[in-house]
């Protein structure tokens, strides 16, 4: 298996820029949270502290007043908090595709990646989290979801899909972190063995657990580390089915659709891909030493997943106009009538050009290596599927059967608030982690450098120390 | 230095490689030798470095499906329980039972349990937390999670021998080898 790695990649572009060592790769990875941080950092961190007060700030007024400062009223009652809810949970998938479904079809070229994008996954869910929680309105009373004996003898409703994504997106968050973290505890080891001060020392060895770098457990973690893929793998794509279902499982013209679930999940890997876009182009400026692992090679490979999923989805779009049409129901076929020419057209248009035209661009290797035309397309995608997700809330919503009920809907400057709030959330994280946690996962890198180019000799290493010391005794005395 | 005061506190002997070929060749020579109790310690994990230790054990793939069993049983039976047993609810006129509607929540508890049991087993077996540990006593060990191979004969293996261990450890060729202070 070896071979076939080393014999398909060598031929490829290449992971790694540079020559790398093993402990080039280590310094390079894992000085990080010890060095001077650029000034890009703080700036960034700056207006993402900024975006979180706005949050806290908009959650406490939202808990004071009441969920009516949002633009939410019937017919219309999900808004914006669903759509940002789907939005964000959708961004987390590509984190999980590329550290579990890649992992598990052996593409190497994940490896200096995933770190990075399990991150993006755990902020990404966090936000996402915080929109239904608020969004029922008393969030101090979201513990009724789950089934906890009390003395209403009171269970949830296990066949609703609201409740299924209670079990769902709790479930993936907490695999998401534990998948996360141990692929951090050998690389914690390894900053704990590189840390100059007592602190970082005592914080990165208690988080690390101990790690001894043992091959026995090496074993062990290597087998973990595969179930874990294997198991997160069904788990991302049931999250986003069970997100379609939300919607599919009614009857609401244009929900009541059999391609959900597929076309969801298939949507949450493009937005997810083109957000990880969106982090790695900066990072790669405010930290170029990355760029010898991130190489034009995997951004290059990002960008044909973001274009083959955005096929997918576009073609989504086109079944929906089928079904409607041919469906023969009058409702069915108004409400595609309505997107499209409706009072939201628009939002559909837009929708068209962000995720229908824009990514075609995406055939043109030059344009998959040009950064900033890949950075722009990827804010283009980033905003193509939040207006996705704008058209399937409110455009089937608003007019449904009855026109004595139908209505508008706008977002209120408490909706952007949180919205923008959450993206603040986001964005300090992400840069928090890269301040504090190695960016890229060490082991693995060095573990792809050996399979690729193996240990080669005197290439790797460093001049042999002095000579075996014989007679020395006592370790560490 | 006293001998046998020396070999009481002695956890085990350490030597240093430089590649993983020569640490996986090291490893074979001394399963071959007849040493059992012995550790390898790697930067990242080396393939077929188990298989040449003569180390196999499948504990925590069993351990993750067990715990998925749990999860799934648990999963449905806590609906079965809550939907038909302590409040039948007549939803629409559904069975109380009604499985197809409980599978995404037994699937989400599987996945749940499992992926538990594949983190906490991996650290129990693998006796995580450590806050001690005695190879980290040898002052090269910091290299062990950079660039360097290590191979620790331990003392409690039976063929330990102070001596010939050493002078066993210094026919495979090592860049040094150290004793480690329990």
């Amino acid at each position: 298996m070896q071979e076939a790695i080393r014999a398909r990649v060598v031929q490829e572009p290449p992971l790694f820029e540079g020559e790398q060592t093993y402990e080039r790769i280590t310094a390079q990875i894992g000085d990080i949270p010890f060095e001077k941080h650029p000034i890009g950092w703080t700036v960034m961190f700056g207006l993402g502290f900024v975006g979180t007060t706005l949050l806290i700030f908009a959650l406490v007024v939202l808990v004071a007043i009441g969920t009516g400062i949002w633009g939410i009223n019937q017919p219309v009652a999900w808004g914006f908090a669903i759509i940002n809810f789907v939005w964000w949970i959708g961004i987390g998938h590509a984190g999980t595709l590329i550290s579990a479904i890649l992992l598990l079809m052996r593409q190497a070229w994940r490896m200096s990646i995933n770190r990075f994008a399990e991150a993006m996954t755990i902020f990404a869910v966090m936000c996402a989290g915080l929109f239904p929680l608020f969004h029922t309105g008393r969030p101090w009373v979201a513990y009724w979801l789950f089934p906890l004996p009390n003395w209403l003898a009171m269970w949830p409703q296990f066949r609703s899909p609201l409740e299924w994504d209670v079990f769902a997106v709790s479930t993936y968050f907490t695999v998401s972190v534990l998948f996360w973290y141990m692929g951090l505890i050998p690389d914690l080891a390894a900053v704990r063995d590189r840390a100059k001060s007592h602190l970082a020392k005592v914080i990165s060895g208690i988080l690390s657990w101990g790690w001894r770098n043992s091959a026995i457990h090496w074993m062990r973690y290597e087998s973990a580390y595969l179930l874990l893929a294997g198991l997160s793998t069904p788990l991302v794509l049931s999250v986003h089915s069970v997100v379609s279902l939300d919607f599919a499982i009614s009857i609401v013209p244009g929900w009541h659709v059999t391609i959900f679930p597929p076309y969801f999940v298939a949507g949450a890997i493009y937005s997810g891909f083109a957000m990880v876009l969106t982090l790695v182009i900066p990072f790669r400026i405010l930290y170029p030493k990355l760029r010898e692992y991130i190489t034009m090679h995997h951004i290059d490979m990002m960008a044909k997943v973001m274009l083959a999923t955005g096929l997918i989805v576009f073609y989504g779009y086109m079944m929906e106009a089928f079904f409607g049409f041919y469906s023969a129901a009058i409702f069915e076929k108004y409400l595609m009538t309505n997107r499209m020419f409706g009072p939201y057209w628009p939002v559909y248009w837009s929708l068209i050009f962000c995720n229908g035209l824009v990514p075609q661009s995406l055939w043109f290797p030059k344009v998959r290596h040009n950064l900033w035309l890949l950075f722009i397309i990827s804010l283009i995608v980033n905003v193509g599927m939040w207006l996705e997700r704008f058209v399937i809330v409110v455009t089937s919503l608003h007019r449904d059967f009855t026109p004595s009920a139908w209505g508008m809907y706008g977002p209120t400057f408490w909706d952007w608030a949180t919205y923008i709030g959450t993206l603040g959330f986001f964005v300090m994280m992400m840069f928090l982690f890269a301040r504090f946690v190695p960016m890229l996962a060490m082991a693995e890198l060095k573990d792809l450098w050996y399979r690729l180019y193996g240990h080669g000799g005197e290439h790797n290493g460093h001049p042999k120390t002095e000579a075996p010391a014989p007679t020395r005794t006592g370790g560490g005395a | 230095m006293a001998h046998a005061a020396v070999v009481s506190r002695v956890y085990g002997i350490m030597a240093e490689f430089d590649s993983p070929e020569a640490l996986i060749e090291a490893a074979r020579r001394t399963r071959v030798e007849g040493y059992r109790r012995f550790d390898c310690y790697t930067p990242f994990p080396i393939h077929g470095l188990t298989d040449a230790m003569g180390v196999r054990e499948a504990k925590v793939p069993w351990t993750v499906f067990i715990c998925g069993l749990i999860g799934a049983l648990f999963g449905f039976g806590l609906q079965v329980y809550t939907s038909a047993i302590d409040y039948p609810l007549n939803v629409g006129g559904r069975d109380f039972i009604s499985w197809p509607y409980f599978i995404p929540i037994t699937f989400e508890c599987m996945v749940l349990f499992a992926a538990f049991g594949a983190f906490i087993g991996m650290l129990a077996y693998n006796g995580l937390p450590a806050p001690y540990h005695p190879v980290f006593n040898v002052p090269q060990f910091v290299r062990a999670s950079v660039d360097r191979f290590f191979l620790c004969i331990e003392a409690r293996d039976p063929k330990f021998d102070p001596e010939r261990t050493r002078t066993f450890l210094q026919s495979l060729n090592p860049i040094s080898i150290s004793e480690v202070e329990a």
